[in-house]
């Protein structure tokens, strides 16, 4: 008899794919200036290491909320008692006042609305398991998040259909790639109880614009179907267009309460990558059916964030001076570490996807492919892993319909080995192209001098565009 | 369509049952000493608050650790950052010696077989996920905790079938009992993918005897199943026979019956922080481990925890304490309720573990019915003002039996409970024996008016 459970021995949980070989590699040789300046420098993980002197400083300049005290007396045991499933009731308040505030106030949350789960991980499996029967599906725009696939199927055996997006369109979702996802899920007998959506974008970096927001909203209202939101990199945009949070759309469009559309509408939420704390695991499903907040309240039982956290947290995010700072000042430091990349990838003649948010850039190397394919792409990735030193992630493991595309960490090293890593990647580049005369460069000097080379040679044709 | 799954839109979360209903009643008229001592004294609540001056005195004398310090060194941002699901190792480390010295060392656990999880309630449901599919099953024995239900089935869809044990013999698990849940499965077509003991039990308090643990080996060896042992009371064992794991009986030498023994631990019920969210599985089955680590993703321990907890449990002067002095008072406890209650003429289980006790009040009941019960309960919460869980949200098969808890109320509390017990058994005394006076004299009356005919008996 077969012993243990297909979950045990299927491989949905997605990790034997190259975003988490990359991974594997780095661990066995991993970069450090001192030690090993010739390691591998890791670009894969979203992970925002840039504002956590603010947060030692507001730890320093308040010990009680570490120490489990409050107003001078100790409450360790209230806390150490606390597993309500409905959550600290001032960690809920300051944490919807926090997303308020993200959203420069333009929603406010209720509390009561408001799930805390183990992560944002746990968070969109709850919400699987809440909106969805095995066989099911949810449609995603892709390139999307890697995890996504453990998260949104491995247990609950839901399945994702991709929404494709493309670089004709900067990857914008159209209302045809969303038809096109549908017919496909009935075309498999997949039926469809909504749409996941990641905004601002992994790994794009983008933010929804209001017109896929608009889109997105009819799409829903049409299909009679969910459309979930996860908002985890809503704090980390550090330029325009500035972000627009789905509740404004529906408010906007006045989507009242208790009408059907807002309730199939529902966020989620994390302190993982706005704060930098992924290991204190903070996440919370937001939504207006409380037939939803009701299931979800009772199975975050499986997955219950720590009252010690908790309170350590309700403290730091109840106080508003500093709350205000931080968002401030970890957007232009996220602002300005985007531009260190961008314009440091543009010398070694590659470009960027505009972003405005997020931990990382989308890179196009479709240059450097020796074909358009994903084969190519993963021999280019090979080379940048093994060869350039750097881990970063192919859009393959996010799904991406075009080969070519990378996503590289910005936010989680120094600006010394951001740029040791810029560095690297120029040195390969400048070693790619004397094998290959076709390859256009973007950099525009180098274009014009090679016309200009050409336009001597030959007769005026023009290299390849790419 | 149906818009939402039917695991939002059912009760298999078994958050209907009394158990919980208890809890309600108790929210809206809890007793507290000064505000409000007419109220509804919580007796239903399984939390150890006897040993927490330890912890905060320990707390106090190692201010660091909270404070995210080693030695003198902020370490915010490491453990801000540490989201690994193989956890924390200093702190694996520290639990795997912890559950060793609960067990007097006499087995000693691998850190690597170690998965943690945010709580036991994690622990078992992933075990579940990792051992059975949706409709397939495990036999659990009778009584268990209410939340077995949904930990175990909700989500996973696997079944649970009670092996019943009866009062007869001090509910212990028979070889009977055993045969009777797994062919009742096979009748309901459900494979039966393993059995699930709460060793200590809850709410029976009482630890599983060699004999027990002998025959559930041998009858999972003989059915080629799995075993998980939830050890979450292991370190309330407070009198003898001591505390026996399942993992001592597990020969080593008998690798592959070894790596179908799974044990599920936390820190809820020893440590008294169940709201730290701190559980465990320890596995020798590799693939289950990998399994259960990648799972943990969806519940897993916040290092902000993992590091505090890695201090205090890495601190031998401590545990060694803290063990001991938990024990004496938890045994101080169980004697006070079980001597108070036995003064009125409620007996206990004899019992040796647990944050309660299995009380027997068969006597109080109007009948020998699970109805006789309810009507009971409701008379302790709200007439009494004790909430007490009802052997029937465990899945007693026998009624009249109800647990009390006893360590998660102050002493004076703890009287005041026995006290108005005393009352209510006392004044249930006067009734039934004027009830039996009036029924002999009535019976004394049909005997002359009548043929002799005896009224019914009940």
């Amino acid at each position: 008899m077969k012993l243990l459970s297909r979950k045990a021995t299927c491989n949905s949980h997605g990790q034997d794919s190259s975003y988490f070989l990359g991974w594997q590699e780095y661990e066995k040789n991993p970069y450090h200036d001192v030690r090993n300046p010739k390691g591998i420098i890791q670009m894969g993980l979203a992970e925002n290491q840039l504002s956590f002197d603010l947060l030692e400083w507001w730890l320093a300049n308040n010990p009680d909320a570490a120490g489990f005290r409050r107003d001078g007396q100790s409450i360790f045991r209230e806390l150490a008692l606390f597993q309500d499933y409905h959550g600290l009731p001032a960690f809920k308040k300051a944490m919807v006042e926090f997303m308020s505030e993200i959203r420069g106030n333009k929603v406010s949350f209720d509390p009561a609305k408001l799930v805390l789960t183990a992560g944002a991980t746990s968070a969109n499996e709850t919400l699987m398991f809440c909106l969805a029967e095995p066989g099911e599906a949810f449609l995603l725009p892709t390139p999307y998040y890697p995890g996504f696939d453990r998260d949104l199927k491995w247990r609950t055996g839901v399945e994702i259909v991709p929404i494709h997006c493309t670089s004709a369109n900067s990857f914008r979702i159209t209302e045809s790639a969303l038809n096109e996802a549908n017919e496909s899920a009935l075309k498999r007998n997949l039926r469809v109880k909504g749409v996941l959506v990641t905004n601002p974008s992994n790994p794009l970096g983008t933010t929804l614009t209001w017109d896929e927001l608009n889109l997105l909203v009819s799409f829903i209202t049409t299909k009679n179907i969910h459309l979930i939101s996860d908002e985890i990199y809503s704090g980390t945009v550090f330029s325009s267009p500035g972000f627009v949070s789905l509740m404004e759309v529906l408010k906007e469009k006045k989507y009242a309460n208790n009408t059907e559309v807002w309730n199939r509408v529902h966020i989620v939420y994390s302190l993982s990558k706005d704060l930098g704390l992924p290991g204190f695991r903070v996440g919370a499903i937001y939504s207006n059916d409380e037939v939803v907040v009701s299931a979800a309240t009772k199975m975050s039982s499986f997955g219950l964030v720590s009252s010690q956290t908790q309170y350590l947290l309700s403290a730091m995010l109840s106080d508003k001076k500093f709350t205000k700072n931080y968002i401030s000042e970890n957007q232009k430091r996220l602002k300005r570490r985007q531009e260190m990349l961008v314009s440091g990838l543009q010398t070694a003649g590659i470009e960027c996807l505009k972003s405005n948010a997020g931990l990382f850039c989308w890179v196009d190397m479709r240059n450097l492919l020796r074909s358009e394919t994903f084969d190519a792409e993963i021999e280019l990735w090979k080379k940048i892993v093994y060869e350039v030193g750097l881990n970063i992630s192919p859009g393959s493991s996010c799904h991406c319909s075009d080969p070519g595309w990378f996503r590289v960490c910005f936010a989680n090293m120094s600006e010394e080995t951001l740029n040791l890593a810029i560095q690297r990647l120029r040195n390969f580049v400048e070693s790619c192209n004397p094998k290959n005369d076709h390859k256009s460069l973007k950099s525009s000097r180098r274009r014009s001098l090679t016309k200009w080379v050409f336009r001597l040679s030959f007769d005026g044709r023009e290299p390849d565009e790419r | 369509m149906k818009l939402l799954s039917r695991k939002a839109g059912c009760d298999s979360h078994g958050q209907d049952s009394s158990y919980f209903l208890g809890w309600q009643e108790y929210e809206k008229n809890p007793y507290d000493q000064v505000r409000n001592p007419t109220g509804i004294i919580q007796m239903g609540l399984a939390e150890n608050q006897l040993s927490f001056d330890l912890i905060e005195s320990w707390l106090e004398k190692n201010p660091e650790p909270a404070g995210f310090k080693s030695h003198g060194e902020l370490i915010f941002r490491e453990l801000a950052l540490f989201q690994d699901y193989n956890g924390l190792p200093a702190f694996k480390n520290a639990l795997a010696d912890f559950m060793s010295e609960i067990r007097g060392n006499k087995v000693s656990f691998d850190p690597n077989n170690l998965v943690l999880t945010a709580g036991a309630t994690s622990a078992n449901e992933t075990l579940v996920f990792c051992i059975a599919d949706p409709g397939e099953a495990f036999l659990l024995p009778t009584p268990y905790y209410p939340g077995f239900d949904r930990d175990l089935r909700w989500r996973t869809g696997v079944e649970i079938i009670p092996i019943h044990c009866t009062s007869s013999n001090g509910f212990r698990i028979t070889e009977t009992a055993l045969e009777e849940a797994y062919e009742a499965a096979q009748k309901r077509n459900l494979k039966v993918k393993g059995v699930l003991i709460t060793n200590p039990s809850n709410p029976l308090g009482t630890t599983l005897t060699q004999i027990e643990l002998d025959l559930l080996v041998g009858f999972i060896s003989d059915k080629q199943i799995h075993l998980i042992s939830d050890e979450i009371y292991s370190g309330t064992v407070f009198s003898q026979p001591s505390f026996v794991s399942v993992m001592e009986m597990v020969d080593s030498a008998d690798a592959e019956l070894s790596k179908r023994v799974h044990i599920v631990y936390s820190l809820s019920k020893d440590l008294g922080l169940p709201g730290f969210r701190v559980g465990a599985i320890y596995s020798n089955d590799e693939v289950v481990v990998a399994a259960a680590t990648k799972m943990s993703s969806f519940g897993l321990v916040s290092s902000h925890t993992q590091y505090l907890l890695a201090a205090m449990l890495a601190d031998r002067n401590f545990t060694g304490h803290y063990i001991s002095e938990n024990r004496k008072r938890l045994k101080q406890r169980q004697e006070m309720l079980k001597s108070g209650l036995g003064r009125t003429g409620i007996r206990c289980l004899e019992s040796n573990a647990g944050l309660f006790c299995w009380v027997d009040m068969r006597n109080l009941l109007a009948s020998k019915t699970f109805e006789a019960e309810m009507e009971l309960w409701k008379k302790i919460v709200y007439e009494v003002g004790l909430n007490v869980s009802p052997g029937s949200s465990c899945h007693c098969a026998e009624p009249g039996w109800f647990r009390v808890c006893f360590a998660n109320v102050s002493e004076e509390t703890l009287g005041l409970a026995v006290e108005r017990i005393t009352s209510f058994v006392e004044s249930t005394t006067r009734r039934s024996v004027n009830n039996s006076r009036r029924r002999s004299l009535r019976r004394w009356v049909s005997r002359l008016s009548f043929d002799g005919r005896e009224p019914d008996d009940r």
